[in-house]
């Protein structure tokens, strides 16, 4: 996350007209918007779309920016509202925060119990990656596999794992920006995090 | 520990975390989420335990290997179109 100071030095830039400074902002800034608002609307060019009208909602909003977040929470805010608005349009089931209880509801399961012995301690245990040649090797087909596992996630758990780990998003903007309690955060996270590391240990012990 | 733990599995009288319940908490220890004294047993555990240590290896593994998922970047014809939207705005 900036600090606050780099933020408001951004912020007085933008309103004083700074073109580069709102150029750089928009490189940095857009592919990952670009992936969030993809999770909302059923194309890639309607999320261009949107991210392209949440550029055009900070510029007519940066003089009511008054700093309480951080620049960057807010720009994946005003995001996140016009990724559900126009998903809405287009009859799309769109992620809402509802749908974080129903996805962090009912037991879950990290790793298969059958792996454990009956004190609770590994029976089969996981290998260590690191001293695995062949799979450093593999790094590429495994960022691969991983996408496609991203995809198969439910919604919530998607885009929270997407703003966390595939973009770098403090767990407090992410909370801020799709309005999660910080326990229903961490939760999704979990869940997804686990999903996606099984399935890479059942991928790497297919090799 | 869930319920669903509680009844299949009896920790030995060593005490202390199993491994089943090391997978569950793993994300509040990585998130920093767990209160100093579950951290402390948190710790414990995983310096006597190499599978446990191995899982948690895994798992930073994993998050290195999604944050490599390549970006897309905004299209050209996109970045113009808001550097225009940009000219506009400022003169406007």
């Amino acid at each position: 996350m900036a600090a606050p100071e780099a933020d408001s030095a951004l912020v007085e830039r933008l309103r004083a007209g700074d073109e580069d400074a709102f150029m750089a902002l928009v490189r940095e800034l857009s592919p990952s918007l670009l992936r969030v608002a993809r999770m909302y609307v059923p194309t890639q060019a309607a999320a261009e779309d949107v991210v392209q009208e949440t550029w055009l909602g900070v510029l007519n909003g940066i003089d009511r920016f008054e700093g309480r977040s951080s620049l960057r929470t807010w720009i994946f805010r005003i995001l996140v509202n016009r990724a559900r608005t126009r998903g809405v349009r287009e009859r799309r089931t769109v992620p809402f925060a509802t749908l974080a209880s129903e996805e962090s509801a009912g037991e879950f399961v990290p790793v298969d119990l059958d792996r454990f012995a009956p004190d609770g301690s590994w029976a089969a245990p996981p290998r260590r990656w690191e001293e695995d040649p062949e799979l450093a090797l593999r790094s590429d087909e495994a960022v691969a596999k991983i996408r496609a596992e991203v995809e198969k996630l439910p919604d919530m758990q998607r885009l929270v794992i997407t703003m966390r780990d595939l973009e770098g998003l403090g767990s407090e903007e992410v909370r801020n920006a799709l309005d999660l309690t910080e326990t229903n955060q961490r939760v999704l996270l979990h869940r997804a995090r686990s999903k996606v590391r099984a399935a890479l240990e059942d991928y790497f012990a297919d090799a | 520990m869930p319920d669903l733990l509680t009844r299949r599995f009896r920790p030995g009288p060593a005490g202390g975390l199993p491994c089943v319940q090391m997978v569950e908490l793993v994300t509040e220890y990585l998130e920093g989420a767990l209160s100093p004294r579950e951290r402390r047993r948190f710790e414990t555990h995983l310096s006597r335990c190499e599978h446990c240590s191995a899982y948690v290896e895994q798992m930073r593994e994993t998050l290195r290997l999604l944050g490599e998922v390549p970006p897309e970047p905004l299209s050209d014809e996109a970045v113009d179109e808001l550097r225009e939207a940009f000219r506009g705005w400022r003169s406007g």
